[in-house]
C-alpha cells in the first residue's frame, strides 16, 4: 500500500536548537497512527511543520491523497495545506470564541466553498444555494460528532470536552483526507475519553479519513492505533504496533529513564 | 464590614483630592490688596463632592460585579428582543423612515447640517466597523482614506470638472486602492503594532496634503467644491442641503444593507474568525492576506465615499479637517456603539457627534462630559451600547 503522507529526513532548527532531527514517518490510507514521546520531544513542532505553520529547515513532506503522484508540500502556507486536505486540531484549544458552534463549523467549510464579496452583497442564487449547503453540511457534521444540541451556543460557553470535539468537527468540515489531532483527550474525563475513542474510529470508518494523533493517554493510544511512532529529542526511536511499542526497551528508557546497575 | 471599608476608601480619596486641589481651590492671592484669601468653603465642597462621587463609583462597581455573577449568558438586551419581533420592528422602522424623510422640513437648516455631519460619521463608523469590529484590525489612520476621498473629488472637480455623481464612486475606488496600499505592508502586523503603523500612515497622508502645495494647494485648501446637482436644476442653498441630506440617507441605508449582508456571509465569517484566532483561521484554509486586504479595501472605500460627501457638504476642504482626532472619534463611535453591531455603531455615531453639538451651551464642560461618558461606558458596558448578537439558525429536526 502506498502511503498518503510521507515525511523524509524532516529537520527543524530553531537557532541552535534542533527540535526535529531527520525524522521519517509515513502514514497509510485508512490508518490510525499515533505520535508519542515525552514532553518536548518535538511532536507539536512536527505538526506545525506539516501544516505549514513552520517552514522546515530540511527534508521532504509529500502527500498523495489518492495514492497517485506525490506532491511536496514543504513551506506552503497553512491555508494552502488545509486546502490540500490536511486538517488539524490544536493542543491548546483554538476555537472562534465569539462565534456560535455552528458558525465555527461553517468556517471549516471555507476551503470547499467560494462565494465572494459581490456574491454576498447581491445575494445571488449561487451564493444562497452555497450558504444553504454550508449550513446543512455543518449541521450534519455536528450531528455526527454529537454536538447538535449546542448549535446556537457560543463556542466559548461549551464544556471542555465539547470544545475539544468541536475542534474535530471544525477540522472535519474542511474535508480532509488526513486528520491531525494534537492531544485530543487532554483534560477529558474517562467517560469523555471513551466517547472520543469511538468517535475517532467512526470518523475513520465512515468518512474514510486517516488519522494521526499526538496523545499522552497511553490507554487511548494503545487501543486506537494501528501504528505508533515514538519520538524523543526530535529523533524517531521506535515504530510499530501497540504490543511492539509497549515492550520496546528504547521506549521504556525514553519514558522512564535508564536502569542503573547496582 | 464591606460598607465600612468602602467608606474608609472614599474618605481617603476625598482627603487626597482636598490635598491635591488645595493650592488652586483654596489659596487665592488678591493682587489688589496684596493679601491671601483662604477659601475654606471650596475645600469642603471638593471634599464632599469627591466623597460622594467615590461612593457612587464604588457602589456601581459592586453592583456590576454582582450582576456579572448572576448572568453570564449573552442574552440580548430588552431593546433587542423588542426590535427582534416583527410586529414591533416594522412600525418602528416605518416611524423612523417617516421621521427621516420629514426631518429637514421640520427642523432648521442648522439642524439639518448637523444631521448631515452625524450621518457622514455613521457611514465612516460603519466602514471602520468592517475593519475593526469584524476583522479585528485596529486602524488608527482611518481618516487618511476619508481625506483621500475628499481630495479626489475636490481635485477631479477642479481639474476635470467631474460632477459629484462621478466623484462619489471614483473617490470610493481611489480610497479603496489606498486601503490596499496600506494593507499590503501591514499584513504581518497585528494589535498594537498595526495600530502604530496605521497611525503613521494617517499622519503621512495629512502631511503630504499639507506640504505638497502644487498638488493639494497646501494648508490653504481647496474652495468652491460644488454640491451635488439634481438633473442640472438650479437649486437654492437650502434645497441643495436638503438634497444632500437625502442622498446621504440613501447612502447610509445602502451601507447598512451591504454590511448586513456581508457580516453573515462566508466573507464576514472569515473576518470574525480572523479576529478571534489568526492561526486557527489559517488552519481552516482561510487566506489571511486576502481576507485582511478585503477588509482594509472595503472599509477604505466607505471612508472615501464619506470623504466625497464631506467635501460636497462643506464646499471647502483643507488638511486641518483630517487630523488624528477624527480617526479617534470614528474609532470611538465603533467601540462605544458596540464592535461589529450595525445598530450599535449607528447609535454610537449619532451620540458622539450630536451630543457635543447640543452641549455647546455648556461651553468648556462639554468635552469633560464627553470624556466622562466614554470612561463610564467602557467601565460599565464594555460591549458597547448595542452588543453584537450572532445569528441563530433553526433546524426542524
Amino acid at each position: 500500500m502506498k502511503p498518503i503522507l510521507e515525511v523524509n529526513n524532516l529537520t527543524m532548527d530553531f537557532g541552535g536548537l534542533r527540535a526535529i532531527d531527520h525524522l521519517n514517518i509515513s502514514i497509510n490510507k485508512g490508518e490510525i497512527a499515533a505520535l508519542i514521546g515525552p514532553n518536548g520531544a518535538g511532536k507539536t513542532t512536527f505538526f506545525n511543520c506539516i501544516t505549514g505553520i513552520y517552514t522546515p529547515t530540511g527534508g521532504d513532506i509529500c502527500i498523495s491523497p489518492d495514492g497517485g503522484t506525490k506532491e511536496r508540500i514543504n513551506g506552503l502556507k497553512p491555508n494552502v495545506v488545509t486546502r490540500k486536505g490536511l486538517a488539524r486540531t490544536f493542543q491548546n484549544i483554538r476555537l472562534f470564541n465569539s462565534m456560535t458552534v455552528l458558525e465555527n463549523v461553517m468556517i471549516g467549510c471555507h476551503p470547499v466553498t467560494k462565494s465572494g464579496v459581490l456574491g454576498a452583497i447581491f445575494r445571488t442564487r449561487a451564493t444562497q444555494a452555497e450558504e444553504k449547503l454550508i449550513v446543512e453540511r455543518s449541521y450534519a457534521i455536528l450531528e455526527k460528532i454529537g454536538l447538535e444540541m449546542y448549535v446556537n451556543e457560543l463556542a466559548v460557553n461549551l464544556p471542555y470536552g465539547a470544545q475539544r470535539r468541536l475542534e474535530i468537527a471544525r477540522a472535519m468540515a474542511t474535508d480532509p483526507f488526513l486528520l491531525l489531532l494534537d492531544e485530543p483527550a487532554a483534560g477529558m474525563n474517562p467517560q469523555e475519553t471513551l466517547e472520543l475513542d469511538e468517535l475517532i474510529i467512526k470518523l475513520r470508518d465512515e468518512d474514510k479519513v486517516s488519522i494521526l494523533l499526538i496523545e499522552h493517554d497511553m490507554k487511548l493510544v494503545m487501543s486506537l492505533s494501528d501504528n505508533i511512532h515514538v519520538v524523543d529529542y526530535g529523533k524517531k526511536i521506535a515504530e510499530g504496533g501497540p504490543e511492539e511499542i509497549r515492550n520496546n526497551p528504547l521506549v521504556i528508557k525514553a519514558y522512564l529513564g535508564e536502569e542503573i546497575d547496582a | 464590614m464591606i460598607v465600612n471599608t468602602e467608606i474608609k476608601k472614599s474618605f481617603l480619596a476625598s482627603a487626597w483630592f482636598m490635598f491635591l486641589t488645595f493650592p488652586i481651590m483654596v489659596i487665592k492671592v488678591n493682587t489688589v490688596s496684596d493679601t491671601i484669601e483662604w477659601r475654606w468653603m471650596n475645600m469642603v465642597g471638593v471634599g464632599v463632592g469627591a466623597f460622594f462621587l467615590s461612593m457612587l463609583w464604588r457602589y456601581l462597581l459592586v453592583k456590576k460585579e454582582m450582576g456579572g455573577k448572576k448572568e453570564k449568558t449573552d442574552k440580548p438586551s430588552l431593546l433587542q428582543t423588542v426590535l427582534g419581533q416583527r410586529r414591533f420592528a416594522i412600525p418602528a422602522l416605518v416611524i423612523l423612515g417617516i421621521f427621516t424623510l420629514v426631518f429637514p422640513h421640520l427642523f432648521s437648516m442648522y439642524q439639518t447640517n448637523i444631521m448631515i455631519s452625524a450621518l457622514i460619521y455613521v457611514m465612516l463608523g460603519l466602514g471602520l466597523n468592517i475593519v475593526v469590529g469584524l476583522a479585528g484590525l485596529l486602524d488608527l489612520g482611518y481618516v487618511a482614506f476619508f481625506a483621500v476621498g475628499a481630495y479626489s473629488y475636490a481635485l477631479l472637480n477642479l481639474h476635470f470638472g467631474m460632477t459629484f455623481w462621478v466623484g462619489l464612486p471614483l473617490g470610493g475606488l481611489l480610497a479603496g486602492c489606498f486601503g490596499l496600499i496600506l494593507g499590503y505592508p501591514v499584513l504581518r502586523l497585528r494589535g498594537d503594532y498595526l495600530a502604530i503603523v496605521t497611525l503613521g500612515f494617517g499622519e503621512i497622508i495629512r502631511l503630504v496634503l499639507e506640504n505638497w502645495n502644487e498638488f493639494s494647494y497646501g494648508p490653504s485648501g481647496i474652495a468652491n467644491i460644488p454640491k451635488p446637482s439634481l438633473f442640472g436644476l438650479d437649486l437654492s442653498l437650502d434645497h441643495k442641503t436638503i438634497y444632500l441630506f437625502y442622498i446621504l440617507v440613501a447612502l447610509v441605508i445602502f451601507t447598512i444593507f451591504v454590511i448586513n449582508r456581508l457580516q453573515d456571509s462566508r466573507i464576514g465569517r472569515a473576518w470574525i474568525a480572523l479576529k478571534d484566532d489568526e492561526i486557527a483561521c489559517q488552519a481552516m484554509g482561510i487566506d489571511k492576506a486576502k481576507t485582511k486586504l478585503r477588509a482594509f479595501a472595503l472599509g477604505a472605500t466607505w471612508a472615501g465615499m464619506g470623504g466625497v460627501i464631506f467635501a460636497a457638504k462643506t464646499t471647502f476642504i483643507n488638511p486641518a479637517s483630517f487630523t488624528i482626532w477624527e480617526s479617534v472619534i470614528i474609532l470611538c463611535t465603533v467601540v462605544l456603539g458596540g464592535m461589529g453591531s450595525i445598530s450599535g455603531v449607528i447609535a454610537g455615531a449619532l451620540l458622539l457627534i450630536l451630543l457635543p453639538e447640543y452641549l455647546r451651551d455648556f461651553g468648556e464642560f462639554r468635552m469633560i462630559t464627553f470624556g466622562t461618558v466614554l470612561v463610564l461606558m467602557m467601565v460599565f458596558r464594555p460591549g458597547g451600547i448595542v452588543e453584537n448578537v450572532r445569528k441563530t439558525y433553526t433546524f426542524k429536526r
